[in-house]
């Protein structure tokens, strides 16, 4: 709240500068504007760039990291009662001093005898700290906006370039603007790796990628947590790869289909309604998907394959029926056509890009030599976008091993080793989602686990991803 | 032509008319996919937006009220004793007959009678009328949902319970009407009290964040890297990271959200203001993919005039090539914002699960939002909560919709060809 309120008021002080120093620039021209190397505006800008700028910085990096740098002076000094407990119990009593320090509620330990006084000591320590650390920021940053003024101002001149200089400034806002974009690929790696180095720390990376039994829920506790066998990922990734293969099944030919008949058959008008109506297909929330699966096809393909296993009972196919009677709602085939569903109008929106994309002289030529259309579909214009349909498929390949929410609604959580589309299986997604979703400590294996199922997973849609986007720029250059 | 020849020929054509007959068939199934997937959440949801209400006189007996405590009073059981008086039945010692009927009727109504009597103490020894929705199995039962035909054992209500139900909306005292409720309410653990109010309220405030820093950051780095960087190879891997970066699956900006956000920075779990940060990220590509396409449209004639007028480069771009795209960066920006909307997974992985009725307070507190509120009365076990899933839905696609129109008609309406 103080932070915000110095903010306000920063920005109201920059604001009074901007007027200050504008009108000083008009000033300075003596009624002919053109005199003035810049705008009064960028003069008035400049000003109050300084001003306000390097005091709301300050001041920002105070209300991200302040509460990290207290804590850490907090425990720069740990007492002698403190060092005595276990590791657990100090960080209990840290968390609590400074829980009473900020007026929240702390656990429900109580505090004796000498480390009762520690943790008066410390809360009054932390209190301390809090204000001493608000006060400097705060008046910091009013001495760099003082600074800033003071230091600006007098270089208003007639020939002062205000105008460049706050393009200066413009420019380094872009740049960091774009940085970001960067900054965010270095935390997801840095985040996954860091995490899932603490996780292969406790598993090795060989039992997590080749193990074939996965069980975390068993191994809770940390002695446990070697016990071999419980972070095999294997099932995962062959769970995942299965949905991700009856996806596929549903969305490759019904959406390649689409777009070649979209792009080659299909007049003005039907393309016009059509598209669209795909492309609302498409906007669907992945979690409508799931709601979908979960309640409507699940239920209904489980009564299919129990009817069809009732008429087999009995007859000459006894076993076959006698399963599909044990059919369950959340079985790989559900989540894999529903995924389908929801990639089709992925795949036919790309490939009807890359299909228009090849030149109109192949086709007029094929047709000169009396083809028919679906002879130089498939003999002309297919083979000349064969790299970019591939790389659009691998994008939604990509997209369906990345899908969470219809697997996680529909799917299951048992890891089991299987081809079988008509059991139940889990997957990588499914398994962060379960992982993360509980109360547990972060630290736990159980929960690192999640990032070293993230970071296979990042890796392996990264390593598509560029495959897939290869392929497809590199087709479109050729014809370019 | 000879007889092979022809042969050939026929056999040819019939190809053809097999190949176009697949791709009309192919797009025949992805549409009746969208059919089926809208008609069958819209038949679910529509009920929910009607729902039965029951106004009923209950008499405040100043011997069962205890003034010193208002809140110590057992208000329910006054409702239940006002219903038992309007049916004609006696409750019998061991409160059977009071328990059925509390289970046709909300809990709402107690609470109703209490926040009465606490603004006005004098109500206690009158009669008033409270009006409240009836439980969500009774609502069921009258939206034929739950049959009189199932086997009494497999139905939560009884056979005698769906007679008094059936007196009670003969006598009127049950009225069916639009469901204001639930866009009035946040959520609840009893079905019949459960809105969705919470929810939205939740994603607006998520989605304020998430515009506040995927939009103009995302518009200042496209522009950066369209009117600005130098070629070189520090652009080029900013350019494949960006394209790399909207291709990432959605999850993995949740573990990103929970490693950095709340471990690293002690962001709020479940916050608004974490779930925006964290869409904002997965927005920010797309909205620089928009931009930079927008910009690209603009033609060079137009910067070369600025320039050719003394214009610097900034003012090129911010005065005359950036007003320009405005419509186009304004539709990219709908768009991808609209997909954020509809996200779930990275809110999963910041705890943004938590169960929280009433409305959210404040951008640092715990709040629900739509999708996510679908996710969790999906997972609820009361049929109740389905058909609120479904109804959800309904608000959920509502205002994606609303959105796409809304980018629909700004290309419609300002976009240029030069």
């Amino acid at each position: 709240m103080t932070i915000l309120i110095a903010l306000a008021l920063l920005a109201a002080f920059s604001a009074s500068v901007y007027m200050l120093s504008r009108r000083r620039a008009v000033a300075l021209a003596e009624g002919r504007s053109a005199s003035l190397h810049s705008l009064p505006g960028y003069h008035g800008t400049w000003v109050a760039l300084w001003a306000g700028v390097p005091a709301a910085l300050i001041i920002i990096l105070f209300a991200i990291f302040g509460a990290r740098i207290e804590d850490s002076a907090l425990r720069a000094q740990v007492p002698a009662a403190v060092a005595e407990l276990p590791a657990e119990r100090q960080e209990v009593f840290w968390s609590d001093a400074s829980a009473i320090a900020r007026g929240q509620t702390p656990s429900e330990i109580s505090y004796q005898g000498p480390i009762g006084e520690a943790l008066a000591a410390k809360t009054a320590e932390a209190r301390r700290l809090s204000v001493i650390g608000l006060v400097s920021v705060l008046a910091l940053s009013g001495v760099l906006a003082l600074c800033g003024v003071l230091l600006a101002y007098p270089r208003l001149s007639k020939d002062f370039r205000a105008r460049n200089r706050v393009e200066g400034w413009t420019g380094v806002l872009l740049i960091a603007c774009s940085t970001l974009a960067v900054l965010t690929t270095v935390g997801i790696l840095g985040s996954l790796i860091w995490e899932s180095m603490r996780f292969f720390q406790s598993v090795s990376p060989a039992d997590f990628l080749f193990g074939t039994s996965w069980d975390p829920q068993i191994a809770m506790r940390s002695d446990q947590v070697a016990a071999k066998g419980a972070f095999g990922a294997v099932p995962l990734f062959v769970g995942t790869f299965l949905i991700m293969l009856i996806a596929m099944t549903v969305a490759a030919p019904v959406g390649l289909f689409s777009a070649i008949y979209l792009s080659e058959y299909a007049g003005p008008g039907t393309r016009a309604t059509i598209k669209p109506l795909l492309e609302i297909l498409a906007g669907v929330p992945t979690v409508v998907y799931g709601f979908f699966a979960a309640l409507t096809v699940g239920p209904s393909f489980r009564a299919f394959f129990n009817w069809v296993g009732a008429m087999l009972v009995e007859g000459p196919m006894d076993p076959l029926g006698q399963y599909l009677m044990t059919v369950q709602n959340q079985m790989a085939l559900t989540a894999g056509v529903v995924m389908g569903i929801m990639l089709i109008p992925f795949v036919s929106s790309l490939s009807d890009d890359i299909i228009n994309a090849v030149p109109q002289t192949l086709r007029d030529g094929s047709y000169a030599m009396g083809a028919t259309k679906s002879e130089t579909v498939k003999r002309v214009i297919l083979p000349a976008a064969l790299p970019g349909v591939a790389g659009a498929l691998m994008l939604a390949v990509s997209r369906a091993i990345g899908e969470t929410m219809i697997v996680t609604m529909a799917a299951g959580l048992q890891a089991k080793l299987t081809a079988n589309p008509l059991d139940t299986v889990t997957t990588v997604t499914v398994q962060i989602v379960t992982l993360l979703t509980g109360d547990q400590e972060f630290d736990s294996p159980k929960t690192l686990a999640a990032f070293g199922l993230g970071l296979t997973l990042f890796t392996v849609t990264l390593a598509l991803n560029i495959v897939a986007l290869g392929f497809v720029r590199k087709y479109r250059e050729q014809y370019d | 032509m000879t007889d092979a020849a022809a042969t050939r020929l026929k056999k040819r054509h019939a190809a053809e008319t097999r190949f176009r007959m697949y791709g009309r068939v192919a797009i025949i199934v992805a549409l009746s996919f969208l059919v089926l997937l809208l008609g069958r959440i819209g038949m679910q949801g529509y009920s929910t937006f009607t729902t039965h209400t029951l106004s009923l006189p209950v008499y405040l007996d100043p011997a069962r009220i205890d003034r010193t405590y208002l809140e110590g009073s057992n208000y329910d059981s006054l409702v239940a004793q006002a219903l038992l008086k309007q049916l004609g039945e006696t409750d019998d010692e061991s409160y059977t007959v009071s328990g059925q009927v509390m289970d046709l009727i909300s809990r709402d109504l107690g609470f109703q009678i209490l926040n009465r009597i606490k603004a006005d103490p004098a109500l206690i020894g009158r009669t008033i009328t409270v009006t409240g929705p009836v439980k969500a199995d009774a609502d069921l039962y009258y939206k034929g949902q739950l049959k009189r035909s199932t086997d009494q054992a497999d139905r939560k209500l009884n056979d005698r319970q769906l007679a008094w139900l059936d007196r009670l909306k003969k006598s009127g005292a049950v009225t069916g009407g639009f469901n204001v409720g639930f866009f009035t309410h946040g959520d609840s653990t009893e079905p019949e009290q459960a809105g969705i109010l919470g929810a939205i309220v939740g994603s607006a405030m998520m989605l304020l964040v998430t515009a506040l820093i995927a939009v103009p950051m995302g518009v200042l780095a496209a522009v950066w890297l369209e009117e600005f960087a130098p070629k070189n190879r520090w652009t080029d891997v900013i350019e494949v990271n960006i394209n790399n970066l909207a291709a990432v699956p959605s999850i993995v900006y949740g573990l990103l959200g929970l490693a950095v956000f709340i471990n690293w920075f002690g962001a709020p779990r479940g916050a608004p203001l974490t779930g925006g940060m964290v869409l904002a990220l997965m927005a920010l590509p797309t909205v620089i993919i928009a931009t930079r396409s927008a910009l690209k449209a603009v033609p060079p004639s137009i910067r070369e005039a600025a320039l050719g007028v003394g214009a610097s480069r900034t003012q090129t771009v911010f005065h005359h090539v950036l007003p320009q795209a405005m419509p186009g960066v304004m539709t990219g920006t709908i768009l991808s914002l609209a997909h954020a909307l509809g996200e779930t997974a990275p809110l999963l992985m910041i705890g943004m699960i938590a169960f929280n009725p009433g409305l959210p307070e404040s951008f640092t507190g715990s709040a629900s939002v739509l999708p996510v509120q679908v996710f969790i009365w999906e997972n609820a076990s009361e049929r109740a909560f389905h058909e609120r899933t479904a109804a959800a839905i309904v608000v959920l696609l509502v205002f994606m919709i609303a959105m796409n129109a809304a980018a629909v008609i700004l290309r419609r309406r300002f976009e240029r060809r030069w």
